[in-house]
This record gives structure tokens, sequence and C-alpha cells, in this order.
């Protein structure tokens, strides 16, 4: 590509685009899988499911169109955490659980850049977790890529606050006594706007979902089912196979699944959500997915069809996309005063002077 | 005619419940008080519950102001003047005030029913136990309301006056002018017009009621003090820590970033920054103290100049963000106002015992530089080269304030933005390695490294909290390399001691046996105990530090130079044991954790018998 096209593009450019990236510059050339490739080796265990959301990850991001410079990718501890490291682009990896906290200071301090958040279930859901629920409350205009591989891999396989109850690890011989948590509810009840669920070996859904993500404005969770080979593997093996119970959700269509979608979501006279054959029932009584109801209550009562001991059924996709106003562009609505430098000093003369001098 | 009586200075101390507006009366009266061209340094005094029980002791607030015709350095030990709104507030107060000193007494809450709230058996207005004072009751409720009764006011809010009736009684026993006042009041209620007139009737009724009363037989005049010319203005720590940030932040041409959680004595500043939206300024208030400093270092990745405030507990739940801060090495500036600790400790209370978490409260080798501000108006100084050195060295560094500076108040030279340095951020904007590649920890001659914000094509980078190769930043676990960090990072930081003035005692007789060494907020009761021990015709020698690290250049042989050093600190020593650490030098801990500042008369008093000692070992 040529800069005469490059300068084109910003032309056509508006002030800003609708959308999580719309403050964002546009790249002046096509960018592709090897400009967000870093010359560090890539250092998970073979197997890793961290890999497959990598190479997605890596993928993508030249489809977004924007500048590699105004990415920021920052990451907590544990083994997702390092992933910073294999994106050529601006990165921190940060400490355990803060990187929802660090990437709001970012987002507020800069609007034009793509902000995404790597942790994992124990650095999100345990040790961050309230930096998580908050960043979720505020809207910052932010992605999360929640990894969920329901284990501490980092520190050789403890059990996690995703594992599932009597789960047998270093830590608990005796089987897991902590209840999990599920991790769509959790942020559907921390008020968030826009939550998702996809899984690593998945590369096209888990591709789409990013996408839809970092082109939310606010914040976005997405949990990826991720496999650990060492510590617990096969943890999302019950949803693999024509017959699982992994349940895709699609905006604005009947929720079905299974072998020729003969399965599907329908609500009991009592309200609640069930499976039942959609042969029994009829599609017409299949429940309508609406990801964009302002009411978090069928995104939160779909989360629930999550199974929280050994995984066989899950809806994945997105629970919830709504438009809620991002808090670091509230934030920065507030400003105001000069960009002027003199003018800045000299408004700021005025201040510290203040009202109540005395001249000697 | 009544006399007057010309006094060098004065104490005087406003207590009252806590909704009786003991604060603005003490604000108002400083106020008056500097356009009266005195010095002044103000100390108020408030409990921690913010409605405790009216009439109880735990509910008195006070505010305490020393002014003079000299430079004074401290808001004064004990008051020469103490006015007392209920029994509670006389209780609470009364052992400070100073033998023979003047008592004012609202006598209108001197009921046999709040007496005995308090635990007064007897009225003390007439047991004879104040006999050693000279006490004025006078019931300025009733005489407030009475004042305002023709305008219209329930009785509830005419009898809230009564401190603007003190006040102007104040006012004209002081021979205070009074326009500053009356146009505060003008203004302050301007859009309630029952209440402004009503405030300003009961402060000019107080003020002719002092004047025509025979109660008084003298009135007190202090004249001015000699100050270089310039403007002034009244200034507290927190407020001028803020203003000296901003200062700092708009020499640089950054935004000035600050995440904070509420905590006492510290939200003041995020207050004043929140107030300053229309300064280059944005502020984040963090779902907790960790978050705070973690949006902030977000914030300096992304080119801003992040700032976080707190105190004790907060700074204990950043530490690890500290650490990585120090790692990333990004500027970063972290106020710690200091209170009274461990744990809650005394959170309106005063201390200075965070002065070692400062320094290593760390896990690894994390040396941080710390600075502390010697009074209130210095937190403007201090926090701006604090902001000097965070960008220079690309370094977290710490303000140690503590709660006495904070909240206390003294006039301030406002300066000239104009003429402060300018702060270069020094952003890398173009590649610094072999074959056009970025090296972000590539260093100058100050081994800072070099910073290159998101946004910036072709220096793309990534930073992290595990231990950097030298150059590349990359993930390294190299031993040689570990070791090569951890010095270079600690070289970096003792580096800055070739930016600071050298150590100088102040020693006017140049043969001082004894050395007093203190930092932080110790500056005036240091200085107003020396001052008294030089007026007694001894000999003492003062050293203030306001860099703790690093300590400044030629301190280990101005130590050397005096055959006792003793260091006052509000705490049990920690200065000390880095100077005895540091110089192998006898340094001797004078320790006083009471929750308010350290008494410059007993120090003077203790510094007295140890010159003595001295010069009869």
């Amino acid at each position: 590509m040529t800069t005469t096209h490059a300068a084109e593009v910003d032309r056509a450019e508006p002030a800003t685009r609708p959308g999580g990236l719309g403050r964002v510059p546009l790249a002046v050339a096509p960018l592709n899988r090897k400009d967000f490739t870093s010359d560090q080796e890539v250092r998970w265990c073979p197997g890793c499911g961290d890999y497959a959301v990598l190479a997605t990850f890596q993928g993508l991001m030249p489809t977004l169109g924007i500048k590699r410079e105004n990415t920021v990718i920052v990451s907590g501890i544990g083994c997702s955490s390092r992933f910073p490291y294999y994106v050529d682009s601006y990165g921190m990896h940060s400490i355990h659980g803060r990187a929802p906290a660090i990437a709001t200071g970012i987002a507020l301090a800069r609007e034009d850049l793509a902000v995404w958040v790597v942790t994992g279930d124990g650095d999100a859901l345990s040790i961050g977790g309230n930096h998580l629920i908050h960043a979720l409350r505020r809207n910052v205009n932010i992605t999360i890529m929640l990894f969920n591989n329901r284990i501490y891999g980092l520190t050789k396989g403890q059990y996690s606050p995703t594992s599932k109850l009597g789960k047998v690890t270093k830590s608990t011989p005796a089987g897991s006594v902590d209840s999990p948590f599920n991790p769509i509810s959790l942020a559907l009840g921390a008020e968030a706007s826009f939550v998702a669920r996809t899984v690593d070996s998945h590369r096209a859904h888990l591709s789409e979902v990013l996408t839809a993500a970092i082109s939310h404005r606010g914040a976005s969770l997405v949990e990826i089912y991720q496999n650990c080979p060492i510590f617990n593997d096969g943890a999302f093996d019950g949803l693999k196979g024509p017959d699982s119970g992994l349940i895709p959700l699609r905006h604005g269509e009947p929720i079905v699944f299974g072998t020729d979608a003969m399965l599907g979501v329908v609500r009991r006279p009592d309200g609640t959500l069930a499976v039942a054959e959609v042969a029994e029932v009829g599609l017409e009584n299949v429940v309508v997915h609406d990801a964009h109801r302002d009411d978090p209550t069928l995104a939160f009562q779909l989360s629930r069809l999550t199974d929280s001991g050994a995984i066989r059924t899950a809806p994945i996709g997105i629970f919830r996309d709504v438009e809620r106003p991002a808090y670091d562009d509230l934030a920065r609505a507030q400003l105001g005063g000069s960009s002027d430098p003199d003018q800045r000093l000299a408004e700021l003369q005025g201040l510290i002077t203040g009202p109540d001098t005395w001249t000697v | 005619m009544t006399d007057i009586t010309t006094l060098d200075h004065v104490v005087i101390r406003f207590a009252g419940d806590s909704g009786d507006g003991m604060q603005l009366t003490g604000n108002r009266f400083t106020h008056d008080t500097a356009a009266a061209g005195n010095d002044f340094s103000t100390l108020p005094n408030f409990p921690a519950e913010i409605r405790a029980p009216a009439g109880t002791v735990a509910g008195v607030s006070s505010f305490q102001l020393h002014f003079a015709d000299f430079d004074i350095r401290t808001p004064g030990d004990a008051p020469d003047v103490l006015v007392a709104m209920n029994p509670a507030a006389l209780k609470a107060n009364l052992a400070d005030l100073t033998p023979g000193g003047i008592l004012i007494v609202d006598t209108a809450d001197f009921t046999a029913r709040n007496l005995a709230k308090v635990g007064y058996a007897t009225d003390p207005l007439t047991d004879g136990s104040l006999d050693g004072y000279q006490v004025f009751g006078i019931d300025l409720s009733g005489q407030a309301t009475a004042a305002v009764t023709a305008l219209g006011l329930g009785r509830k809010e005419a009898v809230r006056t009564k401190n603007m009736y003190a006040l102007g009684l104040l006012d004209w026993l002081y021979d205070r002018p009074t326009e500053s006042t009356l146009g505060f009041l003008r203004h302050r209620f301007a859009s309630r017009p029952d209440l402004r007139d009503a405030n300003i009737a009961a402060f000019q009724a107080g003020h002719a009621f002092a004047e025509t009363t025979e109660l008084f037989a003298t009135r007190f005049r202090v004249a001015a003090a000699p100050v270089p010319s310039g403007t002034y203005r009244q200034i507290s720590g927190n407020k001028a820590l803020a203003y000296g940030l901003m200062a700092g932040a708009a020499k640089a041409g950054l935004q000035l970033f600050l995440g904070a959680y509420p905590i006492t004595p510290a939200s003041d500043v995020l207050h004043q920054l929140s107030a300053a939206k229309g300064h280059g300024v944005l502020t984040f208030q963090a779902e907790d103290e960790i978050a705070a400093i973690g949006a902030s270092l977000g914030a300096s990745f992304a080119g801003s100049l992040g700032v976080t405030v707190t105190s004790g507990p907060g700074m204990a739940l950043k530490s690890e963000a500290m650490g990585l801060a120090l790692m990333l090495e990004l500027p970063l500036v972290i106020c710690d106002i200091q209170r009274a600790g461990p744990a809650t400790g005394m959170p309106t209370k005063t201390e200075q015992a965070d002065l070692t978490q400062a320094l290593f409260g760390r896990h690894g080798e994390a040396p941080i530089p710390v600075i502390a501000p010697a009074s209130p108006s210095d937190c403007f100084d201090a926090a701006f080269e604090a902001v000097q050195i965070a960008i220079r060295y690309r370094t977290p560094v710490i303000l140690l304030s503590d709660g006495y500076l904070a909240n206390g108040a003294e006039p301030w030279e406002v300066p000239d933005l104009g003429k402060l340095p300018a702060i270069d951020p020094a952003f890398a904007t173009a590649p610094n390695g072999p074959d056009g590649s970025y090296l972000p920890y590539a260093r100058d001659s100050k081994l800072a490294r070099a910073w290159a914000i998101p946004g910036t094509p072709g220096l793309e980078h990534r930073v992290g909290g595990i231990e950097k190769a030298d150059g590349t930043g990359n993930v390294s676990y190299d031993p040689a390399n570990h070791e090569f960090m951890v010095n270079l990072r600690a070289a970096k930081v003792a580096g800055i001691v070739a930016d600071l003035p050298l150590a100088v005692a102040d020693d006017p007789t140049g043969d001082a046996d004894v050395l007093v060494v203190g930092w932080g907020s110790t500056a005036g009761p240091i200085a107003a105990a020396a001052r008294s021990v030089r007026s007694g015709g001894r000999r003492v020698a003062t050293l203030h530090l306001r860099h703790l690290n690093p300590l400044p250049g030629g301190l280990g042989e101005v130590l050397a130079r005096y055959r006792r050093v003793i260091v006052p600190e509000m705490n049990l020593g920690q200065l000390a044991m880095v100077l005895r650490a540091t110089f192998l030098v006898d340094a001797r801990p004078y320790s006083r954790v009471r929750g308010l500042p350290i008494s410059s008369a007993e120090l003077a008093a203790d510094l007295a018998a140890i010159i003595d000692e001295e010069s009869h070992a």
C-alpha cells in the first residue's frame, strides 16, 4: 500500500466512528498476522489451549483495521497472562489480579487505544475479583478475555474459583468444598454491558465473538473455555461432539442445539428455562435469543443452563450486548480547560492564587 | 477607653461541638489575621466520628491558631486563649490552656444535665476550679439569638449564629480587620439572604458587645510580621500538595491522572483535584487502594502523569503495585498523608511512622525515592519536586506528608508558575537500538530508561513485572542479569543525590555540641525549640531532611561533627535507625507518638537538659 492510499483512508475517516474502536486511528496500510507476532518464543505447554487463542487473536487483529501501535494488551499473572509478550503491540504483564484496574487507567487516559485485558479464572475471579466486577460495572471501554481452564496452572494445579465442587487437586486431596463461580452470571450481576462465552478449539466462533467484543463500546467480558492439558485435561470434553450440550446463542434466532438442532430452550410455565425436544414442543415455542434487551434476566437465565460440575451443557456466544455510556467517555466529557500549554498555566495560576489574597 | 496591650504572639483555640462551626470560625479568624499582616500557623483537631452525640467530649471539634509579629513555625503548643462553646469543649481542652490564660465560655449550655453528661459534678464556672484563669462567662448563644430575632429565623437557625457572635467578639478583642469576614458571609450565604443577614448581624453584635461591655479591660494588638513583599494567601498542606502536583503536570505538559480511594486524611487531595478537571486533571475514584495505584500506573504507561494519594493503610495495600511501578520504571507519584497507625490507628491524628514502610515496605530490592515536605506550604514545592524526579528518572516517588501538614495552614507567597522550571517528559519517538529496533530499557546518563507511549509507531514493546533483560526488557531469568538489574535500579535511585543540595546544618555559633536532625512536619517544632534554646543562651545545631531516599550528600560528615545527635520523630525512632545503620553514628531517638505534633516547649526543655548534660560531660 502506498501512503497516498493511506491519506485517502485517513480523510475518509470520520472524527469518531461508532463502537469500541471508534476513536482508534485506522491503519494506513493493511496489516497481517505477522505484524502482530513478536520475536519472543511462545512458552506454553504443548497442547495448551492458549496457543489456539493466541493464533486466533493474531489472525483477527489485522481485520480490525486499526493501527497496531494503538493496541495495548494488559495481563495479570497466570499462564495466559504471558499473552502480551507474544503479540507485537504495546503490552504490560502486570501483577496478580490487577489488570482490569491498570487497563482502566489506560482507557481513561487515552481514548485512541484498543485496550485488551488477558486474565484467567484465578486472576480475574479470585485475587482480582473486585477489579473485574467494578470494571464491568463502570463499563470502561476495555475488552476482557477470561481464559477459564478451571484450575491454577502456573502454580501447578490447585483448584480455582471455577473448579467443580469435589475437585481433587494438590490443595484439595479430599476434594474441594468450594462452590464455583459462574463467570457469565457474575458478569451479568456486575451490570456488564457485553458478556459472551466461547471455546478455545472453536476458532471461527472465538474470532467472531472477540471481534464483536472489541467492537462494543464499554466493558466486554469474554469467557473462553480453555483446556489445560497438564492439570485439568479434558475439562471441556463434555462439550465436544454433535450430541454435546453446547448451546450456540445467536441474537434473534431460536435457541436450538444438538444433532440436527433437535433440542431447544423453552420457558416453563413458572418462567424458568428448560431444554426440550423441538419436535415435541414446536419450534415456535423455543425461546428466541435477544442479546440486546436491556433487562438482563434472559441472559442470566441462559447463563444458569451452564453445568457447575462436570460441564456437559453450556451456552456459548453473546449472552448480552447492550448500549450503555462508557465510563471513560463520561469522565472525559467532564474535562475542560485549555490544551494550549501557556493558557493552561495561566488558568492554573489563577486557581492557585485564589480569591483570598493579600499583598505585602 | 479600653487599654491596648501589645503582644508579639498569641495562640487561640476555638472549641465546641462538631456542629458548632468551630472549623469555620477558626478559618475566618485566620483570614482576618492574615489581613492584619501577621504570620500564622493553624491546626484543626476534629473527631473521627462525623456526628458524635452532641455535647459529649467525643464530639468536640477544635481549631487552634497561632499568630505573631515574627515568623512562627508551629500552631503553638498551648493556647493562651480558649473559646469553649459548651461544657464538653471546656472539659476536653482546659488542661491545655496556659495558666492565667483567657477563657471565654458560652454559658448557655452549662445546665446541670449537660454538666453531668461530661462528668462535671459541680459547675466549673462557679465552683472555683477555674480560678487560675481569666474567665469570661458570656451567654453567647442567648445574645446571638437575641441579636438575630428580628430577622425572622427559627430558633435553631438563630442559635447557630453563636459562632459568628464569638468571632465578632474575638475580632474586636484582637483588633482584627472585619472586612474579609463580612465579604465572606455575603458570598457564602448569597442564596440565603436571611442567613446572610443573621450571620452578619450576629458577627457585628459580638463585635459591638465586646466594645461596649466593660468585661474586657484591655484589647490586644499583634503587629504585622515582616515578610518579603509579594502576593500571599492562606494554604493548607493538602491543598498545596494538590497544587504542586498540578503545577508539575502542567510544566511537563502532561495530563495529571489521579487514582485514589477515599481515606482520612488524604481524601481532601482527591477532592481538590476532582474540582480541578478544567486544569488538565482527570481523577478516578477507584474500587480500592490497589485499583487506585493500578489505574494510575496504567495512565502513566499511556503517557499521563500517574498519581495516587492515600494514608498508611492504603500504602500497605499498594506495596505490590509500587514494586511493579519501579520494575516498569514509569513515573508515578505516591502521596502518603500519614496518620497514627498501625491498622486503623487514629485516622484523624498525625504520626510519622510510615517512614520505614516508605523506604523498605516492598518485597525484593525495591528502592523508591522518598521526599517529605516540612510545612503546609512546602507541600507545594515537595510535590513539584516529586513530579520532577518521577519524570526525570522514570520512577515511582513517595511523598510523605502527614495529618498535621495536611490540615494545618499558613501564609503562602503564591509562586509565579512561569518561573518554575519546565519538565521534559522526553518521550521516545524513534528507534534507539540496532537495526531500527526499540530498546525500552536503554538508559541515559542518569540511568533513566526510554519511555515510549502507546500510539508511537515502531516502538511497540512489552513491559512487565518479571525481571527484565538489560536493554531489551525481555523476560530474563539469567542470574547475572538479575544481579546487574538489581544493582542498576539501586544505582539509579542513589544517583538522584547528584541533583540534591548537600546536607547543611543550621549552626549559628558554629560550635554546638548537639545536632537535632528532623524530617517532615517536625521542622516547625524543632525550629521553634531551637530558637527557644538559643534564646536561653545555649548552642544547638539543627538539620532538616527533605530527602529520605536518597539521603543528601555530605550528611555523614555533618553528623560526625557533633558529639550528640538527637532525632525527634513522631514514631519510635525510624529515621534514627536509618542514620545509625547508614552512618554508624550514635543518633538518639526522641519519640513522641501521641497523635499530635511534637511540643516545641517540651522539646526545648528536653534539649536544654541534653545540652547541659553534654557540656558537663
